[in-house]
């Protein structure tokens, strides 16, 4: 056999083999598409068109809590939420450093109660918030960081070898979404419209130490310093929910490096009231997170502090912005009227939250 | 650094780069600092290393003394042929042969006798305890037994007799010798090399052939395809039924005998499969392990084709030199002076084949299951030759031979005979895997296998048809190779086209359907503890 035709067998195999992994890969990776669907929201972020001179990062306590689309209709303030499951302060961070390579917003609102832990935690909230980043040095790095003990950074590389064993258990919607996912946020804001009153909390336990983990706070640190190399006004709120809980011991530490780095410091839990929350109206489930409700009145309350503190812009006047977010609330609507059919049919919501199943 | 673990697949993809990268005289060099850091991460401490290094010079510095005690007293004889009488050549000859005895003799004991000791200490101390009261019970030692220690050990000792009996000239070069002993592919799981054999191509310089490593990788795949989606998955089934015992009687002992004939041939066969195609993908022949050995129609056949260089020396080492040695031969002459020409010459046959089958049951693990399967293995054999005039009289007479399905019958049996007795090697103890196997004939319960009560063993059905269609390939593979007589690979590889689309379907189907990775108590191939 000629050598060339040697060379072109081999690269075909190799071609076809890659193509075929590849695909077997898209069709094992889970899709996040219903039920737990916060692995989704940090690939959307790649897709928005719109630019973000806000932009917040962090845990549920973002991506739950605050309407992106009041702070627009409201403000014209035009903001993304990079957060996901129980992102931890690391994860912000090369979030943050990976949302830098695309734009460079005018202030960054980070929420501080992922500073509670001071170590990887779980594979599965690594997986959520990191399988969606594109691949760079920051993902590289966020990975490092992250890893528990049995994780493997193989496996991050080529997800296939975590995910191969769904093969027995796929569903329509792994073919369905093999390729191209629908959009489960609003600019990361993960809308619930049922109500479920807030409850009474068990006491909080007493720790042994109060002190802020180290590892946690230098990545604090990182982030306060990247925003200063990147002119980005840094911003650290705590968001208004009550559980889990925010020690006066943490909240004075985050308060002391606020102060040290001359940065803005709200806890909101103080200022509830202020915001005109009813927590009996204001929470979808029992007061750990904030629903459309609760989120609007949150982001009107941010909306009012942010244009106050920042020069931001007016998007609404920007009539291709415009364009933009009218396809938006268009989105957030349709998505508030669904919800609200719903719950006027069968008293809950069935097609979201981590037990959503197929109407 | 387990043979399933993403760390092996990225070390031997590196260490095949490297190969072809590195000059062609360095390629030799390079598998030994590969062997050696395979064999360092095995224990980062070391101590798996001096080990394996002692064991090298050990049998490195014996083999060069006896290849000069031979070669001089050769010369000697050579020189001194018209000094020296026919009887004093001979005397001067077993002079020689005794100083060549003694050095090997002292290499074995060194060698074997690290063996002994880290394998076998406990156990002999576990036995002697039973005899002794709790009280004066001798402690258990805290002893290391390095990886693959019985098969690099077996492999340092055929060298070590070889060059004793001049079939080899001893190797000059330590380097090679450290190679030869430590060569990663194999150390762990075998085949068990011969010098002659493997220094042909271990050491030689090899040119990138397309073909050959075609051959390799596709063998590697198929390596991979038999343990992680055959052997491991079926392992979750096995577990249960071999541990919970309570439960799992009667027709779960049937049950589990056959998916362990299933998972330990995928498995064995699979590491195998891996280990040559290594091999072939770097130009490097190693021995065939297994032919077929589900084919064999008697349990003598199946140990000709079942880790044959495991068998092979055995007979080579052990069985042969006991039987002509000279005290054997005295008490060949001394019982068939008593039992008769006919019984007696059998006696020795009989008592080399019991130290031979001991021997084999004792490598295999330091525990009575092991010993009484080896034992296990000697009564069927030997009643079985005992048995065959009856066997061709009753032949000669209903000419069963001829008749269709008989053939099968005669595979089936040997299947059940070997798969029954391996359950020695899956049951905590003898008496235990005793009960085990009378309760699969006085307390079947057949509804088992229609009850659903499979799918509680851990699988799923997904995970059985995989399992189905994993037995019908590798059955049918075999098939092929026993109707046709040819090998599957080779015909595959006239067609590029189709080789191309099997090397496909393999990867994907390992990287899909392979039971690995979290989520998998990713089984560790079994011979590895051998």
């Amino acid at each position: 056999m000629k050598k060339s035709k040697k060379i072109i067998i081999i690269l075909a195999f190799v071609v076809v083999t890659a193509v075929l992994l590849w695909m077997a890969q898209r069709l094992v990776m889970p899709k996040y598409q219903k039920g737990i669907i916060e692995g989704s929201m940090i690939e959307e972020y790649y897709g928005d068109k719109a630019p973000h001179e806000v932009v917040f990062i962090g845990d549920c306590e973002v991506y739950e809590n605050i309407s992106t689309v009041e702070l627009y209709e409201k403000y014209g303030i035009s903001s993304y939420i990079r957060g996901s499951a129980q992102q931890l302060t690391w994860q912000s961070y090369y979030l943050l450093e990976d949302t830098l390579r695309y734009e460079k917003p005018k202030v960054v609102v980070f929420n501080v109660l992922a500073l509670k832990y001071n170590e990887p935690q779980s594979e599965s909230y690594n997986r959520m918030s990191i399988d969606g980043m594109k691949w760079s040095s920051s993902k590289w790095n966020n990975i490092k960081a992250s890893m528990t003990e049995d994780e493997n950074m193989l496996e991050y590389i080529f997800p296939l070898l975590r995910y191969h064993s769904r093969w027995s258990s796929l569903t329509s919607d792994d073919f369905k979404y093999m390729f191209k996912k629908d959009l489960v946020t609003v600019n990361g804001y993960y809308m619930r419209c049922d109500v479920f009153a807030e409850m009474d909390f068990p006491p909080a336990p007493t720790l042994t130490d109060y002190t802020l983990g180290d590892n946690a706070m230098y990545y604090l640190e990182k982030m306060a310093d990247l925003c200063e190399e990147n002119g980005v006004k840094f911003v650290l709120i705590k968001a208004p929910t009550l559980y889990p809980y925010w020690y006066p011991e943490w909240d004075q530490q985050v308060q002391d490096f606020a102060n040290s780095r001359g940065i803005d410091y709200i806890n909101y839990i103080d200022i509830r009231d202020d915001i005109g929350l009813d927590m009996s109206q204001d929470t979808y489930d029992g007061g750990l997170h904030l629903n459309i409700y609760g989120a609007e009145k949150f982001a009107d309350s941010l909306g009012e502090y942010l244009v106050a503190n920042a020069d931001l812009t007016d998007y609404r006047n920007d009539s291709e912005v415009n364009a933009m977010w009218e396809e938006k609330i268009q989105r957030y609507n349709d998505l508030r009227e669904a919800q609200l059919l719903e719950l006027e049919q069968y008293g809950e919501l069935r097609s979201w939250g981590m037990n959503a199943v197929d109407n | 650094m387990l043979f399933t673990s993403y760390s092996f697949v990225l070390f031997v993809a590196a260490v095949l780069l490297l190969y072809y990268i590195v000059p062609r005289k360095f390629q030799w060099p390079l598998l030994l600092v590969a062997s050696y850091y395979f064999y360092y991460c095995a224990d980062t401490k070391g101590r798996y290393l001096l080990f394996i290094t002692v064991t090298s010079v050990v049998t490195w510095i014996c083999g060069i003394v006896m290849d000069k005690i031979g070669t001089e007293g050769d010369a000697y004889v050579k020189a001194h042929k018209a000094d020296l009488s026919k009887e004093e050549r001979k005397a001067y000859k077993a002079q020689v042969k005794h100083k060549k005895n003694m050095v090997l003799l002292l290499s074995l004991l060194i060698t074997i006798g690290i063996l002994a000791v880290t394998k076998y200490t406990n156990f002999v101390i576990t036995n002697i305890n039973s005899f002794l009261k709790p009280g004066n019970a001798i402690r258990a030692m805290d002893i290391i037994v390095p990886l693959g220690i019985s098969f690099y050990t077996f492999q340092a000792a055929s060298y070590l007799i070889d060059v004793s009996r001049g079939t080899i000239k001893s190797e000059k070069n330590f380097f090679k010798m450290a190679l030869f002993v430590s060569y990663f592919p194999q150390l762990v799981q075998g085949p068990i090399s011969r010098f002659g054999d493997l220094s042909q191509t271990l050491y030689e310089p090899h040119k990138f052939e397309l073909n050959g490593f075609g051959r390799g990788l596709i063998r590697i795949l198929w390596g991979y395809f038999k343990k992680l989606v055959i052997a491991d998955r079926i392992m979750i089934a096995i577990k249960p039924m071999i541990t919970i015992t309570d439960k799992y009687f009667g027709t779960y002992v049937f049950i589990a005998m056959l998916f362990y004939a299933f998972e330990l041939y995928c498995d064995f066969t699979g590491g195998i499969d891996i280990t040559i195609g290594i091999s072939e993908c770097m130009g490097i022949k190693l021995k065939e392990n297994f032919i077929l050995p589900y084919f064999s129609k008697n349990v003598k056949e199946y140990w000709n084709r079942w880790h044959i260089t495991m068998g092979t020396w055995f007979t080579d080492y052990i069985f042969y030199p006991l039987s002509v040695s000279p005290r054997m031969l005295k008490l060949s002459k001394w019982s068939r002076s008593h039992l008769g020409d006919k019984l007696g010459k059998r006696v020795t046959v009989y008592l080399s084949c019991f130290l031979v089958w001991l021997a084999t049951g004792v490598w295999h693990g330091a525990a009575w299951n092991f010993i009484v399967w080896g034992l296990a293995n000697y009564v069927i054999i030997m009643v079985s030759q005992e048995l065959e005039p009856l066997y061709a009289k009753f032949h000669g007479k209903f000419h069963l031979k001829d008749k269709p399905g008989y053939a099968m019958f005669e595979i089936c049996r040997t299947i059940f005979i070997m798969s029954c007795i391996r359950l020695f090697d899956c049951y905590r103890n003898v008496p235990l895997t005793f009960k085990m196997i009378g309760s699969m004939f006085t307390k079947a319960n057949l509804k088992v296998y229609v009850d659903g009560s499979l799918m509680e063993l851990g699988l799923t059905a997904a995970d059985y048809t995989v399992l189905v269609i994993g037995f019908i390939i590798v059955l049918g593979v075999g098939v092929y190779k026993a109707q046709t007589k040819k090998d599957v690979r080779t015909e595959l590889s006239k067609n590029i086209p189709l080789f191309c689309l099997v090397c496909v379907l393999l990867v994907i189907s390992v990287a899909v359907l392979g039971a690995y990775g979290n989520g998998y108590d990713s089984t560790q191939f079994i011979y590895n503890q051998f």
